[in-house]
């Protein structure tokens, strides 16, 4: 008899905003990754603009090894700054509307110019600490999100696979600490 | 690759990027919140951002290498993304964790963060390009010292 009760409100607990808002956009993802692939043959990842950015600026070894594919990140990182860009005109502003897409409570809307854009709250120092941890991990980790969670993991690569689980697991422990030490937002 | 590149190549890239930045927007993985809410156990949404991501590459990464020799824009055959697997994997994985937990931005969506207003994010962003400095500079650091004989000057 609990069954119609419980699944919902299991549902509601587990997924507050729904999931075909995240679904959609993890197959746009997968689908920006493909045409990349289909086209060039090229596996992309975030990360290694950071490093190929670089070489640009600084004479290290380590940096000059991304000279070829430094320009073409670059494209492809502003690819994805427009991309968000286009969502923020359209459905963040209320421009266009779906029923697959719901939107979020988080963060602080702001109306520029008829736009709607969208501030974190979430306090700077967490944003600067975690960005060279970030920074520094992606590069000796051979990957990131992108790079090991959507290409590598799609390639069935166990190396992946491994990095994928041991940053998930940290990256949740770090969280719940931070949470259970009042650190908000 | 190199000095020939297909007219088409950065064109694709671009749209190749469009997308993916787009579904960073949309699925709310541009804000640090969502990402944080997931680690905290309050939305297992981004479960379905990286899993349906990664079920479309791989279906493509399975079907096109069966399908077509050499991709068209720059000849090259089709590979998959396997790196090696050492320490640094967990090392690096680890280190990247603790950043990801504490902050709820990665590469790719820290880019997007950008896109949709956020500009707060670009903490975030001068932070990163700071650590993959930092490692960069050690490693060549590194390098350099194992190319030379120890005590040349």
């Amino acid at each position: 008899m609990g069954t119609e009760l419980f699944v919902p409100a299991l549902y509601e607990s587990l997924f507050p905003a729904g999931i075909s808002r995240y679904a959609v956009g993890g197959l746009l993802v997968g689908l920006g990754a493909v045409v990349i692939y289909l086209g060039t043959g090229i596996t992309a990842g975030a990360s290694t603009f950071l490093e190929s950015t670089l070489s640009y600026v600084s004479d290290q070894s380590r940096f000059q090894r991304y000279r070829a594919s430094r320009d073409w990140r670059i494209v492809f990182t502003v690819g994805i700054v427009a991309g968000a860009a286009v969502y923020a005109l359209t459905f963040q502003s209320g421009l266009v509307s779906s029923g697959l897409y719901e939107s979020g409570a988080t963060g602080q809307l702001h109306d520029v110019g008829g736009v709607t854009v969208w501030l974190t709250d979430v306090q700077p120092w967490r944003l600067f600490l975690g960005g060279i941890l970030v920074g520094i991990g992606t590069r000796i980790g051979k990957g990131c999100t992108s790079g090991h969670g959507v290409c590598g993991v799609g390639s069935a690569s166990k190396t992946s696979i491994v990095g994928v689980m041991t940053f998930l697991i940290v990256a949740i422990g770090t969280a719940q600490v931070a949470m259970a030490l009042g650190v908000s937002p | 690759m190199g000095r020939n590149r297909h007219p088409l190549f950065m064109p694709l890239i671009f749209v190749g990027g469009l997308l993916f930045g787009f579904g960073l927007g949309f699925s709310h993985m541009a804000r640090p919140e969502v990402v944080l809410n997931f680690l905290q156990f309050e939305d297992f949404g981004l479960l379905f951002v990286m899993g349906g991501a990664a079920v479309v590459t791989g279906i493509a990464f399975a079907l096109v290498p069966r399908l077509f020799d050499r991709a068209p824009l720059t000849g090259d055959t089709y590979g998959r993304r396997l790196k090696s697997f050492d320490r640094n994997v967990l090392i690096g994985g680890a280190i990247f964790g603790v950043g990801w937990g504490l902050s709820g931005i990665c590469p790719g969506a820290a880019y997007a963060s950008l896109g949709v207003g956020n500009v707060t994010i670009v903490w975030a962003l001068a932070g990163m390009f700071v650590g993959a400095y930092l490692q960069g500079y050690w490693r060549s650091q590194r390098a350099a010292s194992e190319t030379t004989p120890a005590g040349a000057d």
